[in-house]
């Protein structure tokens, strides 16, 4: 098991949430102040190293035109931390590439950091969340076409390295390709993707890539790796699926009592509840199906909203539905042995550890809780060579 | 001819691999509508009026009502093509054209590259074309508003002219989920225009005539008058208590207007 320290480096300092319709793409950066962005910046980073310190690897993400995650341009954050860390992995999860013009311009950027960070890049790839097709300008139907097509040529990119070759694709056209540098890991730094569905997650599998999801919770996640490991078997790449191909994201809170990790764990709520988003950003046409539409026109919830009828969420109700691991570290690593179980196991653990109002001494505890009393006990119980699929618990196998 | 009597025809025409759907009534003239994002609906008012006069012809665009959508297919200018080929397999020389919002800018695409062929055209609420400054839409972002806000741009009486997902067939809210796709994937960008349109409009020299509802809150009054200034021989006609679409809302007057233009324009 090999866990993630995961920070969207919000900028907490708002107005009151019914003074504005969104806190995404229309919130006017008025109320941005840069100088308590560049603290929040320094505030971040040093977390990032702490978690490093600890033995987490490091993760980031990028959102564009938000208060709730002020990293727009992920590469960037990215490249600092290629020169600051020394041991970590760097994970971006990542590149929203349906929404990039250019995919060979990302396969630049991601290969320089690699050289960069001396080959510690792991290199994430996102369809993007509904409400970044904006503020891209980007076209909200055959987003997933652009997404594979962009991903196939990146890798191509990365692995051709005798002189320029052409791509004359549906979507994106090039001529000479021939980047330099070319990355340093071979034949290509490790290519994740995240999915909320198991149609989306069936390619992933198909091609082998480390499958992510967010928030999923008990059912949905179990679902969505399903549907990664028939992609995986039906492109002929074996019966067994490796543990480490998976990776969950959750909000998780580890305090030393029980008491201090429910009042971290409340502020890492904020995550979810912050995020108010009217319907016509939420759900652009085209982005999800015209079947998922109708349903939701008829009634249905939208599937998309990891966040939908979330406002009266607490701890408890997170915990339960599997979104967060919160509490001492005895409970926590027996919620993430219940989720596991259930799922068919994980092989990467993102740990969103840090969010809206949760200070830094309070971020740094949970870090260093997790990785003291519950990373150990987790590496013990779950080797990374284990099979994804059923409960594989050292010494408790099935 | 009345409403109960008109004959209405509903076919599946094969176009550059596309299944289309065609919809055929009334006897005369040929006249090809070309119909809006919402998509065409055999029961709207306006239909038995025109096919009273006029052999009328509605294709549902590709990717609209049960017109199929292939990959290659993402723009105007790619679906004036279709319909260009669907007149030829109707053995449609001359026409009379009428286009409703980006029926209109398909319209105008058609006519730019066949004005010999193009009688009269009649452009209702159309878009298409970018006149205005840089920074600031010509056309509002629909998709960036609220529903309830985009239905009191469109509508003179959004009340009356509400649909209820929940009153419809299944078949119903498809077609509408799916227009509504079809229509983000053509007008995305750039916004609901074709940069090159404006520069061709001037070889469109039949008569021609723009409408608009005069509580149209999408096409203003001044983008409708500059669209028109383009063409060498455009007039404009504002109808009173109609909004986007004036058409639905006032189909009556907006059919008297349009067939005595199409039956008198010099």
């Amino acid at each position: 098991m090999r866990a993630w320290h995961f920070s969207e480096t919000a900028y907490p300092y708002l107005p009151p949430a019914d003074s504005y319709p969104s806190i995404r793409v229309s919130l006017p950066n008025r109320i941005y102040d840069p100088e308590k962005g560049a603290a929040l910046y320094d505030r971040y980073l040093d977390e990032w190293l702490i978690a490093e310190d600890e033995g987490v690897e490091i993760m980031l993400n990028e959102h564009h035109q938000t208060a709730t995650c002020v990293d727009p341009a992920a590469p960037l954050m990215l490249a600092a931390l290629a020169r600051l860390s020394k041991k970590a992995r760097l994970l971006i999860l990542g590149n929203p590439i349906a929404n990039r013009r250019q995919p060979v311009r990302v396969a630049e950027e991601m290969a320089m950091i690699d050289v960069l960070s001396h080959g510690r890049l792991e290199a994430g790839f996102v369809r993007g969340v509904p409400y970044e097709i904006l503020p891209a300008n980007s076209n909200p139907v055959r987003m997933n076409e652009r997404h594979w097509e962009a991903l196939d040529l990146i890798v191509k990119t990365w692995t051709t390295h005798d002189g320029p070759f052409s791509h004359e694709g549906r979507f994106f056209h090039h001529r000479a390709i021939n980047i330099w540098p070319r990355p340093i890991q071979q034949p290509h730094p490790p290519v994740w993707v995240s999915t909320t569905s198991p149609g989306g997650a069936a390619p992933v599998g198909a091609r082998g890539f480390i499958q992510a999801t967010f928030l999923t919770g008990f059912d949905a996640t179990r679902k969505v790796f399903d549907g990664y490991r028939k992609g995986w078997r039906e492109a002929g790449r074996g019966q067994d699926v490796p543990i480490d191909r998976l990776a969950y994201a959750a909000l998780i809170y580890v305090g030393e009592t029980e008491a201090r990790a429910k009042a971290g764990a409340e502020k890492l709520l904020w995550y979810v509840t912050s995020n108010k988003v009217p319907p016509h950003f939420a759900n652009p046409p085209g982005y999800v199906s015209v079947a998922t539409n109708v349903q939701m026109l008829r009634g249905a919830d939208n599937p998309l909203s990891a966040f939908g009828k979330r406002a009266g969420m607490t701890v408890e109700s997170a915990v339960e539905t599997g979104i967060m691991f919160a509490g001492t570290p005895d409970q926590v690593l027996a919620q993430i042995n219940k989720h596991y179980d259930h799922v068919g196991g994980y092989g990467q653990l993102l740990i969103m550890g840090q969010a809206g109002f949760l200070e830094h001494d309070d971020t740094v505890h949970g870090i260093k809780m997790f990785a003291r009393e519950v990373y150990p006990r987790l590496k013990a119980l779950y080797p990374d060579t284990a099979i994804s699929g059923f409960p594989q618990r050292a010494g408790n196998a099935a | 001819m009345s409403r109960e009597t008109f004959c209405l025809k509903t076919t599946t025409i094969k176009i550059a691999g596309i299944d289309l759907e065609v919809f055929e009534a009334g006897e005369g003239a040929p006249l090809l509508w070309l119909h809006s994002g919402q998509g065409f609906n055999l029961k709207d008012e306006f239909v038995p009026l025109f096919a009273a006069h006029r052999r009328l012809i509605v294709p549902s665009h590709p990717g609209f009502g049960r017109s199929g959508l292939p990959d290659w297919l993402d723009s105007m200018d790619d679906i004036a093509h279709v319909h260009l080929e669907l007149l030829a397999a109707l053995g449609v020389d001359s026409f009379d054209l009428v286009g409703c919002s980006i029926g209109g800018w398909i319209a105008a695409e058609i006519a730019t590259k066949i004005p010999e062929r193009v009688r009269r055209l009649a452009m209702i609420g159309p878009v298409g074309i970018k006149v205005g400054p840089t920074d600031k839409l010509d056309l509002p972002d629909i998709f960036a508003m609220p529903q309830e806000e985009a239905n009191k741009l469109l509508r003179h009486d959004p009340e009356r002219m509400k649909l209820d997902p929940r009153t419809m067939s299944e078949d119903e809210v498809t077609i509408m989920v799916r227009n509504r796709e079809t229509l983000a994937l053509l007008t995305w960008e750039p916004w609901m225009h074709n940069p090159k349109l404006k520069h061709r409009l001037h070889r469109v020299n039949m008569p021609a005539l723009f409408v608009r509802g005069a509580s149209d809150g999408f096409v203003s009054a001044e983008y409708l008058a500059a669209y028109a200034k383009l063409l060498p021989k455009a007039r404009t006609l504002t109808i009173d208590e109609a909004g986007h679409a004036p058409h639905l809302e006032q189909p009556a007057v907006l059919a008297e207007a349009v067939l005595e233009f199409l039956e008198r324009a010099p």
